[in-house]
């Protein structure tokens, strides 16, 4: 019973696709398929001038290839840069009217959207390939004059705030993914937390993608406005299939002063089947500027899917006194890779940073943390502490620290450490004299060594993400 | 540049007697430096010292022609006291003397190799200028079960009759099995903006020990590359001590590889840099078989708006089970113009390792400062306690005593 139980687990349990008519924008990327998005977003003419720009940067620009995962290169013409259900063309005005498969799908994933089931405390924004189709506790938000909705929905309603914060922390000019995210979009997140205001529920995002052969770009853009506080998660799954598929996202963070952002991601694309066969590629560019006085992003991620992870959630503190924070787990298996780890630009006096990193790597694959703690001749007494472990499970993994530490200032303050190792035999036997199997010992002490990280995690999130470390390495040991 | 490095590179065949076939292959390396050039920060090994910059702005146009056909006089001033040693002297960059006297002359065998060029490659485009413009170059043999009595210190001595801007050295060591060395490396600079290229190569048996101090202490306006090269064997040891201090501009690079069974490499290092000096230390330690071992100390204290940069990389191929690998960088910055970067990095395949490494850079500690104060001693005293014991942590991994006093004279620390 167990072993089928185990069996069952070790399937990506998302894997399945939702079988539903798509409006798709023609192949290939060029200015019309531009204007296409555009269009049907029916965007304003200053957002097609944001997409053109990057547009006509991008074409400049040079795919990068100094990381460690290599991958076949993509071909952009190749692509979709636009798919959603039929259904959504005329938006739907309420759930009743959403299609019942998108309903069903969501269910599947965990995420009910009905009203009678939905997670407590948690408001949900559900984006489907390229669209949002659904979000939750919307009026409730409103009363404490929180902007929670799709980000095409505030390009129309809240023309001012897009304008003046999108494209501010990740301009159009920045590196080729990101670039390409600008000019091609879709949908996304947006939320906007008024001055002194402590948002009451978690906000969050379900990304999923269906239609194949199609990338995903959604760009999420939060602000917290003066004295505010707001908790934000993102859960992402995609089906099983055999060709690769590409996920380039853009974040951006804004804390003005004394305001505080708390992101968490947990990050389950499908990562590929066990001879690394397909699989999202993942290439996200998140980004936070601290811009006030006193105000702190705090970034928390499990990585656990995708065939290859390629990303870098940053802070920039500007504002005195501000601080970031970088909590990670990164794990892979089979032929999975990952290169992952933070940059804190230290600005401002007295910032503070804080970096936790854990990777794990079993199977055949790879791991890179790489980060860069960068504190600038003005940041007087700033500080940063560095802590990167790896656990290396069989000898056909690998396990990378590349951390860039430059200090440019003699009143701050930086410390890195980094170890390497793999499960102590002690550890084992002691867990498993006391009646664990090897698996139960491996999952308990996996789980202590990322304890640090599972901790910062909101705590519905905290339990899914502990599971899900525990499946990840289903089977690596044997 | 390109018309000045034809140039000498012209002269230089032509006052030596070279086969065609050297001749070609010394033009050969000369093409790849001239498409390559000075390495630039964008290179990755070189992103925190663009040389290509700083050659520009220390020296500005470099010339390549050296004339070896007359002997310098060498300066006997700068013989090290108190310390029995055998000598190579280099003036301006040609061996001007090689004093084996303490040693057994039937067990050192020095080979001239100035025709086996195409054997070294590194890879590198200052590798490359080095191999087209070395002149002569010399190997020398420890033969097996040979111990050196004394050290063995090699002078670099460059005076105002240098003759070109560029000066390319190599020398190799093969240390055969149970054999020891001690070697020092000295600089003695008062000729100007000159530019160092120096390759060393260095090949341990089973059993060999080497212990290989660098010292660059005396103020000069040069600009130095210093690569070492070193492969082990079997239960082989290297130990490495850098002194990086006097230069305007320096950068060491450390390769070793571990490639027998329980063989180990320590490498340590101070930069003591005042002023505008700009140093680097990079060390590549490549475990590639099981049970090897190597541990890297290197710590700096930095005033002025000096600069100094660390990288250093830890390498664990999948074969290489059980290795034991350590590495931890620290810095001083004494003033608010002064910069410390770092790379540490770690590159691991196999499972069953212990590795790790740590890097802290910051102020002095103020609460030191502060007790040392209420006992009495001013803040300059303090902050030369402070810093006296910062220091001699590195100074006391030297494992050779002798050797040890003289550098700890030659810093300026005590016990």
């Amino acid at each position: 019973m167990r072993d089928k139980q185990i069996e069952k687990l070790k399937d990506y349990k998302y894997g399945f696709s939702t079988d539903i008519e798509n409006t798709k924008a023609p192949k290939g990327l060029n200015e019309e398929v531009i204007k296409f998005i555009s269009n049907i977003k029916k965007e304003p003419q200053w957002m097609l001038d944001f997409r053109l720009k990057a547009f006509e940067r991008f074409k400049q620009l040079k795919e990068p290839n100094w990381q460690k995962p290599k991958y076949p290169k993509i071909d952009y013409q190749d692509l979709y840069y636009y798919s959603a259900p039929k259904s959504m063309d005329d938006k739907p005005k309420s759930l009743d009217e959403l299609d019942p498969k998108l309903l069903e799908t969501y269910k599947k994933l965990g995420i009910p959207l009905q009203e009678q089931a939905r997670l407590n405390g948690i408001a949900v924004d559900a984006v489907f390939d390229s669209v949002s189709v659904a979000t939750t506790f919307r009026e409730e938000l409103t009363k404490h004059g929180i902007i929670f909705c799709p980000i095409s929905e505030a390009i129309q309603n809240h023309p001012e705030l897009v304008k003046k914060y999108l494209g501010s922390v990740i301009p159009t000019t920045d590196h080729f993914f990101a670039t390409l995210n600008s000019a091609v979009f879709t949908d996304g997140s947006f939320a906007y937390i008024p001055e002194g205001v402590r948002c009451p529920m978690e906000l969050s995002t379900y990304f999923r993608i269906n239609a194949s052969n199609t990338g995903q770009f959604e760009r999420t853009l939060i602000i917290a406005d003066k004295g505010s506080y707001v908790s934000y998660l993102e859960g992402c799954t995609a089906p099983m299939r055999d060709e690769n598929q590409l996920h380039a996202a853009n974040v951006e963070l804004i804390a003005l002063d004394d305001a505080e952002i708390k992101y968490s991601t947990v990050q389950n694309w499908y990562p590929g089947d066990k001879d690394g066969k397909g699989g999202i590629y993942n290439f996200v560019t998140k980004r936070g500027l601290c811009k006030g006085k006193n105000s702190k992003i705090s970034w928390t991620q499990v990585e656990t899917g995708s065939a290859i992870t390629w990303k870098y959630p940053s802070c920039i503190l500007k504002g005195d006194n501000s601080v970031g924070e970088f909590y990670s787990i990164a794990i892979t298996n089979n032929h999975q890779k990952a290169d992952t780890g933070t940059k804190m630009i230290h600005l401002g006096k007295n910032t503070k940073s804080k970096i936790i990193s854990k990777g794990i790597s079993a199977g055949f694959s790879d791991m890179t943390y790489r980060g860069l703690v960068d504190i600038s001749s003005k940041a007087v007494n700033s500080n940063n502490y560095t802590q990167c472990d790896s656990l290396l499970m069989g000898n056909k993994c690998g396990a990378h620290t590349v951390p860039y530490i430059k200090n440019k200032n003699s009143e701050s303050n930086i410390a890195h450490e980094a170890t390497t190792s793999k499960i102590s035999e002690d550890q084992l036997h002691y867990c498993q004299q006391r009646g664990l199997s090897a698996e139960e010992a491996i999952g308990l002490i996996v789980n202590g060594f990322c304890k640090e990280v599972l901790q910062q995690l909101p705590m519905e999130f905290a339990v899914e993400a502990q599971k899900l470390v525990g499946i990840s390495l289903e089977g690596s040991v044997g | 540049m390109k018309e000045q490095l034809q140039k000498d590179f012209d002269n230089i065949v032509k006052n030596l007697n070279l086969s065609q076939k050297d001749i070609e292959i010394k033009k050969f390396y000369l093409d790849n430096f001239i498409t390559r050039g000075f390495p630039n920060r964008k290179e990755e090994d070189w992103k925190f010292s663009d040389l290509n910059q700083i050659i520009k702005k220390n020296i500005g146009e470099l010339s390549f022609f050296n004339d070896y056909t007359s002997t310098n006089k060498v300066d006997t001033s700068v013989f090290v006291d108190g310390l029995e040693h055998n000598k190579i002297v280099f003036v301006n960059g040609r061996i001007e003397k090689i004093d084996f006297d303490y040693e057994k002359k039937d067990q050192i065998e020095i080979i001239d190799q100035s025709e086996a060029i195409s054997k070294y490659n590194h890879n590198s485009s200052l590798s490359d200028l080095n191999n087209a413009f070395i002149i002569k170059s010399f190997k020398i043999v420890v033969k097996n079960g040979y111990q050196w009595a004394k050290p063995l210190i090699i002078y670099h001595t460059t005076n105002s009759k240098i003759w070109s801007k560029n000066i390319n050295l190599r020398l190799d060591f093969e240390l055969d099995k149970n054999t020891s060395l001690r070697l020092i490396d000295l600089f003695n600079d008062t000729s100007e903006k000159n530019f160092l290229n120096i390759f060393y190569n260095f090949d341990l048996k089973e059993n060999a020990v080497l212990k290989n101090y660098k010292v660059d202490k005396f103020e000069n306006k040069n600009i130095k590359y210093s690569f070492n090269n070193i492969e082990q064997e079997k239960n082989s040891i290297s130990e490495t001590f850098i002194l990086s201090s006097g230069s305007n501009f320096l950068k060491n690079e450390i390769n070793c590889n571990l490639t027998g069974n329980y063989s180990s490499a320590f490498v340590n290092g101070i930069f003591y840099l005042n002023n505008d000096k700009h140093h680097e230390i990079r060390t590549i330690i490549n475990h590639l078989t099981e049970n090897t071992k190597s541990y890297q100390l290197i710590k700096g204290v930095l005033d002025d708006s000096s600069k100094a940069a660390y990288q250093g990389k830890i390498f664990v191929n999948s074969k290489a089970q059980k290795t034991d690998g350590y590495q931890l960088s620290k810095a001083i910055l004494l003033n608010k113009n002064s910069e410390f970067n770092a790379k540490p990095e770690l590159e691991i395949y196999a499972d069953d390792v212990k590795c790790s490494h740590g890097s802290a850079s910051g102020s002095l500690n103020e609460d030191s400062i502060f007790y040392l104060m209420s006992r009495g001693l001013n803040y300059e005293q303090s902050k030369e306690l402070l810093i006296n014991g910062f220091l001699l942590d590195v100074v006391d991994k030297i494992t050779d005593v002798e050797i040890k006093n003289l550098i700890k004279n030659l810093i300026g620390v005590k016990e």
